[in-house]
């Protein structure tokens, strides 16, 4: 339950041999992979193969059934575990933005830090203001979720998630809701986040974007990693027929 | 990708913003349909006019006959138009406000309980509400007006307790009842991913739903409450079945001291019902301007 015995040098994000079904649904079936510190990993896969359940169980908005997830040492499905420090240090951005529609776009940003985290207003509001011009989106500090496009509202989503000063980001296929015209500012804000050395993992179906950003590719199907590899090897080189039969449908 | 946009809309609705959207009880069809303020809201002002016209001549029509004339018996409302007004109409809106005041307290609490997570609590207050919205109003009233003591003794001093307040605790119990269910409605109409992008922002539970629930919930709320303050309102007549001087007792007892005629039923209670209507047909028309306006808002 400690992280007291992680040192920087070992994996940021530990999984383990994780279960997790859904009923009578196996979702994951025996999935284990590390991410260091800065690393940025791009899970891919066909529909239902687990990804979004994986990187959910990653900040226990799932539970699993059995194995082992650890954040900085923190085991995340220890029962005794402090959500807070769990969720302090792991941001998540969704599909569907899930900004709050009665706030504006700055209160979403400041709300977290504020209420949850307590911290002082002026030095909040100070990094909530570079946070929003840093997701270019500077002049709309004062717009409601239902003035934004999806694509203002999902940077608005990722600097609300920045703005817990996160180690480690989750997104959980941000581009799929969006339109295609507004897709490349999601992802160039996420670029931008990745190249500063922020530690990402991203369930994507962006290929072109995968192979740009990712250290590491993960392909996952029917609840398991099939095949991993850096993009270089990965898209060029994949072994795995079910690999081959995806990339060649999806490229 | 097509997919995933498809079955957002699906889920969401026609646009991809995410905006608060009108409340509903159930996929086929929006709670408004049914609320009767939004029927009653449906007339046209010209046509409550035409109405209430033929109303007002009919009785002419059909009682001219006897020997104590329709003018004779408007004449008589018109005498006891003050003292009816004053002092039983005047009697139902303060009990119709109590009755929300109490109800909607006692409702919101209720609702809450309904969906929290101590299951005992969560049972409990799924079982209280279902039992009083399923009771017949008229019981629930007889239940409280024979089961409350008629006064009470602090200290030494014995204080009264009115029939009237008797009456609100009564009627309290159903609009307590469907007023949680309207909260409980209204918070899990908010989309799961809410919850959701609060747990990860490290909100608690009760973080999320006063801080980014509630506050979603008040307007769709709005609406529907008004809506059960208009029968609330209708209903407070049958407070008069338990003796509680309203404005159906007086009606009866300012008939009885004009000797009880028959001509005179309809003009007293064709006065109630008229007030009835003029007092709740404007709320009903305020509610659907309200909608309105928030459905532009979101």
């Amino acid at each position: 339950m400690t992280n007291n015995d992680w040192t920087p040098d070992q994996p940021l994000v530990s999984i383990r041999d994780v279960y997790k079904s859904f009923g009578d649904l196996e979702v994951l079936k025996g999935v284990s992979l590390d991410i260091m510190k800065g690393e940025v990993i791009c899970i891919i896969g066909p529909s239902g193969s687990g990804k979004s359940t994986l990187i959910r169980c990653v900040n226990a908005l799932n539970t699993i059934d059995s194995g082992s997830i650890k954040v900085e040492g923190l085991e995340v499905h220890d029962p005794g575990l402090d959500k807070l420090e769990l969720r302090k240090r792991v941001g998540m951005v969704f599909q569907q933005y899930n900004l709050f529609p009665h706030k504006t776009a700055l209160e979403n940003i400041m709300m977290a830090p504020l209420k949850v985290l307590k911290q002082p207003q002026a030095e909040v509001e100070e990094r909530a203001h570079k946070l929003i011009k840093r997701v270019n989106l500077g002049g709309k500090e004062s717009s409601y979720p239902g003035e934004l496009s999806g694509g203002q509202q999902q940077r608005v989503a990722i600097a609300r998630s920045l703005a817990m000063n996160p180690d480690v980001m989750l997104f959980d296929e941000v581009t799929a809701a969006l339109d295609p015209e507004t897709v490349n500012e999601v992802l160039l804000a996420i670029k931008d986040l990745a190249q500063d050395g922020m530690t990402c993992i991203l369930v994507t179906h962006e290929m072109g974007f995968a192979r740009e950003v990712a250290d590491h590719i993960y392909f996952t199907d029917r609840g398991v990693i099939v095949e991993h590899g850096p993009p270089a090897t990965f898209f060029t080189k994949a072994k795995d027929p079910r690999t081959q039969e995806f990339l060649s449908q999806i490229l | 990708m097509k997919t995933a946009r498809k079955a957002f809309r699906r889920y969401h609705g026609d646009t991809d913003l995410a905006v608060l959207k009108p409340f509903k009880f159930s996929p086929a069809g929006s709670v408004q349909d049914l609320l009767f303020s939004r029927w009653l809201s449906g007339f046209s002002p010209r046509s409550l006019l035409v109405v209430g016209l033929l109303f007002c001549l009919w009785p002419g029509f059909a009682m001219a006959q006897g020997n104590y004339s329709f003018t004779q018996a408007l004449d008589a409302l018109w005498r006891w138009l003050p003292f009816i007004v004053t002092k039983g109409f005047a009697l139902n809106l303060l009990v119709s406000f109590f009755t929300m005041l109490v109800g909607t307290i006692a409702g919101v609490l209720l609702g809450l309980g309904q969906i929290s997570p101590l299951r005992p609590l969560a049972r409990t207050s799924w079982f209280i509400t279902q039992l009083f919205r399923n009771s017949p109003w008229l019981v629930l009233l007889f239940i409280v007006m024979l089961a409350l003591p008629f006064e009470i003794q602090i200290g030494d001093t014995i204080y009264p307790i009115p029939d009237w307040l008797k009456a609100v605790f009564g009627l309290s119990l159903p609009i307590m009842a469907n007023i949680s269910e309207i909260v409980r409605g209204a918070i899990i109409s908010v989309p799961t991913g809410q919850w959701e992008a609060s747990e990860s922002l490290a909100y608690s539970r009760n973080q999320t739903l006063w801080l980014v629930i509630l506050p979603q919930c008040f307007k769709r709320m709005i609406p529907p409450w008004m809506n059960w303050y208009a029968i609330l309102t209708m209903a407070t007549p049958l407070i008069s079945l338990l003796g509680v001087e309203d404005i159906v007792t007086l009606s009866r007892q300012a008939m009885e001291a004009e000797d009880n005629h028959p001509e005179l039923l309809v003009p007293f209670f064709g006065f109630t019902l008229i007030i009835f209507f003029a007092y709740c047909y404007p709320i009903a028309r305020y509610t659907i301007k309200l909608e309105k306006r928030f459905v532009v808002n979101q």
